[in-house]
């Protein structure tokens, strides 16, 4: 009986991770049913399912930041209890959040060493931790610039921080929720690569994404998830996209969005010669001017970080406009507050939901009501009109299928993609004139964004004027009318997306004016 | 409902880790830790004079709680409740002495109204202070506080000056004094409670049904978003702060206009700072403040009995020193309970 023990055991060590039997519950919520997940040491696993599928529920345990209700976790078949963090930190596993958790204030290698600094003597070693920084830096790929502060690098070396950060606590398991999600296609390139570096050298990686074309590419198996249970293993090799989707929402899904043609009416929003300035001080803004019409999508393409999130700050009244004008409806509103720009029939969905758009301790009826709370029928003179609210935002949450449909949900306990939902619900149904959209399918599953994108067309067709940025191609294509695309601050030109091409939209990005690429052609 | 009861039980917990704990202390010094505890209950409570006591000194602990307690809830850090107490107790003493020919009706109005705004004024000061340069409240409202110290002084040697002995300024007019609810002896209860008990009220009406009261917890929670949902940060900050000192100002007010009916040159007496303990250990809720308010008051009037036992009163000093680090440390709390879940 001897060797078949001797089997066992190797096939323990097979599995990096297992967890088995898990469930986990929240409040009116069965978050994770009985889900049993098992990564092979070595491997790149993918974790797919729908917004609030209980995925990032189950990679918090696993990360000893929820406990199981019930169910038993085992790391390279030990089985662990997890009262924190720090005791999976301690077997091996390093967590990438959905959200990250830098200090934006702190430099890159000081974020890197927070909780386990090095010292000499009392003092903190900062020249000890910029070394083993560096040194992680370059033994993985992982480019970053070690003594530039959190807050004014771009998203994709934040997320190489925090993988780095996972690297210095001496991580072998890696968990990425949704890291490609901030991602531009270049950058999602690099992340790739990195992660194959990180298994060429013997991690174990857990890879949630909801962009499945990502998963067939990187990933070794797949597992599918839908309403709290695993309902599919895959083997990527054996499988194909078709067939995940169906897993995840337990039907095929239709990927084909018409628009139908739809005439531009009135210029509802002018930006001329527009000037403004990023965090740093610098101009990231340079003499921007379009137009937007009643009844058109106009979409802004561009690398993340050339502008785009100080131009749409600028137009919503959240930075300040250094020079130039912003016609809204024929009155300059250049330094107006937001909430002039709101009753005025602006309305906006922000990029960084979390830090925007989102009030975490709220509950939903709180946060469905954001910017028209002082206004009837949520007020009645100086008092909250509660009845009304709490019907409102049940509402809501119906037509744009936020779940859990708890209406007394915080808003930081939503699944990230139906936080989104909310978001964009309560900015819809402010009925606006004029409508700032941006990356409004950052993190969602396809259903949601199938969904989104027909909202989106929806308000096009009853003459909205909507002005787009986002990093997705595709989405750029397949919504607007006109696409203009930006470039350190400036538009390198306006097509329209029949009459271009991605590659075209591609040079744009890279800094070509259209002039320079057509005119080249000729 | 499961939550409600969580947040009464960290703080019960707390009181009785907390007696516990001192009885331990009581043990050492060669004391009965019972026999203390009886003396000290029966300090606060055990006849209508020492009912009254305790609800005297609850009083003002309730206001400035209130202070403490609003502030946090907006996400401003009010240090100086101190300073806007004794503020709205000196304007409003320097003003009401010459209320003489007022009847009461106007009176007392007018004067609680004066002291409210004095604290709010002052307290104003730190929330334009961060709104428009960023100064952090908790440090311009300790400066505060010090200007006060030195501003109050002056004024009761100075121009206020009456009478010899200790500094203070003349009595304010009879009708502006608060009408006694009930006297036993030297004591007097004044309808300063139910002003307190009004202002707990108002808080929590303020906070959970209107408008502002919405902007203001949004403020509090993410500036960010609150900005975005347009909802002016540096507007709400300002206002936070007032509303903060107005309730201070209402605390030192209620003093003057209940208690000493003049204002005697020194701050409270370290009441806006227990202002920040009571706000704490009622979780900077307007129910939990006024029962932390009763505890505190109700600990410090026990304790002057207890004294006769030959127990220290600074005992019920430790009392609450161990209750506000429970309370503060409730994280701590938490994990254990939560522990005990899992385990079960
Ligand atoms: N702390 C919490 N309290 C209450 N409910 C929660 C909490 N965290 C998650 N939930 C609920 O559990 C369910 C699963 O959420 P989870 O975040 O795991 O989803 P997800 O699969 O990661 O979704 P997404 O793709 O949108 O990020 C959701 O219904 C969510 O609202
Ligand atoms: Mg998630």
């Amino acid at each position: 009986m001897a060797p078949e023990v001797n089997e066992i055991k190797t096939a323990h060590h097979l599995y990096a991770v297992e967890m088995i039997d898990i469930t986990k519950r929240f409040p009116g919520v069965l978050a994770n049913d009985r889900v049993t997940l098992r990564v092979k040491a070595g491997e790149i696993h993918a974790i797919v399912g729908e917004n609030g599928a209980g995925k990032s529920t189950l990679m918090n345990q696993l990360y000893g930041l929820y406990h199981p209700d019930s169910g038993e976790i085992r790391i390279f078949g030990e089985q662990k209890r997890f009262h924190g963090p720090r005791d999976a930190i301690r077997a091996g596993i390093g967590m990438v959040h959905q959200h990250f958790m830098l200090v934006d204030t702190l430099t890159v290698a000081e974020n890197v060493v927070l909780g386990s600094e090095p010292v000499k003597g009392l003092n903190f070693d900062l020249n000890r931790a910029r070394e083993e920084v560096r040194k992680l830096s370059e033994a993985y790929g992982l480019y970053v610039d070690i003594d530039a502060k959190i807050e004014d690098i771009p998203v994709g070396m934040q997320q190489r921080v925090e993988i780095i950060k996972t690297l210095y606590r001496g991580a072998n398991i890696i968990i990425l929720d949704e890291p490609t999600a901030v991602l531009t296609p270049q950058e999602v390139e690099e992340l790739f690569e990195i992660m194959r570096n990180l298994k060429k050298s013997g991690k174990t990686i857990l890879f949630i994404s909801h962009k499945l074309n990502e998963v067939m590419e990187i990933s070794d198996r797949i597992t599918v998830m839908r309403g709290g249970r695993v309902t599919a293993e895959l083997i990527t090799k054996e499988t194909n996209e078709r067939e995940i989707a169906r897993a995840m929402v337990g039907r095929d899904v239709v990927l084909k969005l018409d628009k139908p043609p739809h005439k531009a009416k009135d210029v509802v929003l002018e930006v001329r010669n527009l000037w403004v300035k990023d965090n740093r001080h610098l101009n990231a803004v340079r003499g921007v001017s379009f137009q937007v019409r009643a009844g058109e999508v106009v979409g802004i393409a561009g690398v993340a970080g050339n502008g785009q999130t100080e131009l749409v700050e600028a137009i919503t009244g959240l930075r300040k406009v250094e020079n130039g004008e912003i016609i809204f409806l024929g009155k300059n509103v250049a330094g107006a507050h937001p909430r002039q720009l709101r009753e005025m029939g602006m309305s906006h969905i922000a990029e960084d939901r979390l830090k925007y758009a989102l009030i975490k301790p709220f509950p939903a009826y709180y946060n469905a009501i954001l910017g028209r709370h002082y206004k009837t029928p949520f007020a009645s003179g100086a008092f909250l009109n509660h009845r009304e609210i709490k019907r409102f935002t049940a509402e809501l949450m119906e037509e744009f299928d936020v779940r859990p449909r708890i209406i007394e949900h915080l808003g930081g306990n939503f699944s990230g993609g139906n936080q989104q939902k909310l978001v964009v619900g309560r900015e819809i149904k402010a009925h606006p004139k004029f409508m700032v959209v941006a990356q409004p399918t950052r993190g969602l599953d396809v259903g949601a964004i199938e969904f989104i994108h027909r909202q989106i067309l929806r308000m096009r067709e009853q003459d909205v004027a909507i002005l787009l940025i986002s990093m997705e191609l595709e989405e750029i294509f397949s919504l607007s009318d006109r696409i203009l695309v930006m470039y350190e601050g400036q538009i390198m030109g306006e097509v329209r997306p029949e009459e271009t091409t991605v590659e075209e939209v591609g040079l744009m990005m890279a800094g070509k004016r259209l002039e320079e690429i057509r005119g080249g052609k000729k | 409902m499961r939550k409600v009861l969580e947040s009464i039980l960290v703080p019960v917990l707390a009181v009785l880790i907390a007696l516990l704990i001192s009885a331990f202390v009581i043990v050492a010094i060669g004391k009965n830790p019972l026999q203390a505890y009886a003396v000290l209950v029966r300090g606060a409570f055990g006849s209508k004079q020492a009912i009254i006591d305790t609800l005297i000194k609850t009083t003002p602990l309730i206001l400035t709680g209130l202070a403490v307690g609003f502030g946090f809830r907006a996400g401003v850090f009010n240090i100086g409740a101190e300073g806007q107490m004794a503020m709205g107790a000196l304007i409003a003493a320097s003003i009401a002495s010459n209320f003489g020919n007022i009847p009461p009706v106007v009176a007392i109005p007018l004067t609680l109204v004066i002291g409210m705004g004095a604290g709010a004024g002052w307290a104003a000061i730190a929330g334009f202070l961060k709104a428009k340069t960023g100064a952090h409240e908790v440090v311009t409202t300790i400066m505060l506080n010090w200007i006060t110290t030195f501003v109050a002084s002056f004024m009761v040697t100075g121009p206020l000056a009456t009478g010899s002995g200790t500094p203070k300024s003349p009595e304010i007019a009879a009708s502006a004094q608060l009408p006694i609810l009930m006297k036993v002896g030297a004591m007097e209860l004044s309808a300063g409670i139910i002003i307190s008990l009004l202002a707990a009220v108002f808080m929590y009406v303020f906070l959970n049904k209107t408008t502002v009261g919405y902007e203001v917890k949004a403020v509090g929670f993410n500036p960010y978003a609150a900005e975005y949902g347009g909802i002016s940060v540096s507007k709400n900050v300002v206002l936070a702060m007032a509303i903060s000192g107005a309730l201070a100002g209402l605390a030192g007010v209620t003093e003057l206009m209940g208690v000493h009916h003049r204002f005697l040159g020194e701050l409270s007496g370290g009441k806006g700072f227990d202002g920040i303990s009571i706000a704490l250990i009622g979780q900077n809720n307007p129910i939990g403040i006024i029962f932390a308010a009763l505890l505190i008051g109700a600990l410090r009037t026990g304790s002057n009995e207890m004294q006769f036992l030959g127990v220290s009163k600074y005992i019920v000093i430790i009392v609450q020193g161990i209750v506000i680090f429970l309370v503060a440390a409730d994280r701590i709390v938490r994990t254990i309970y939560l522990r005990k879940k899992v385990k079960s």
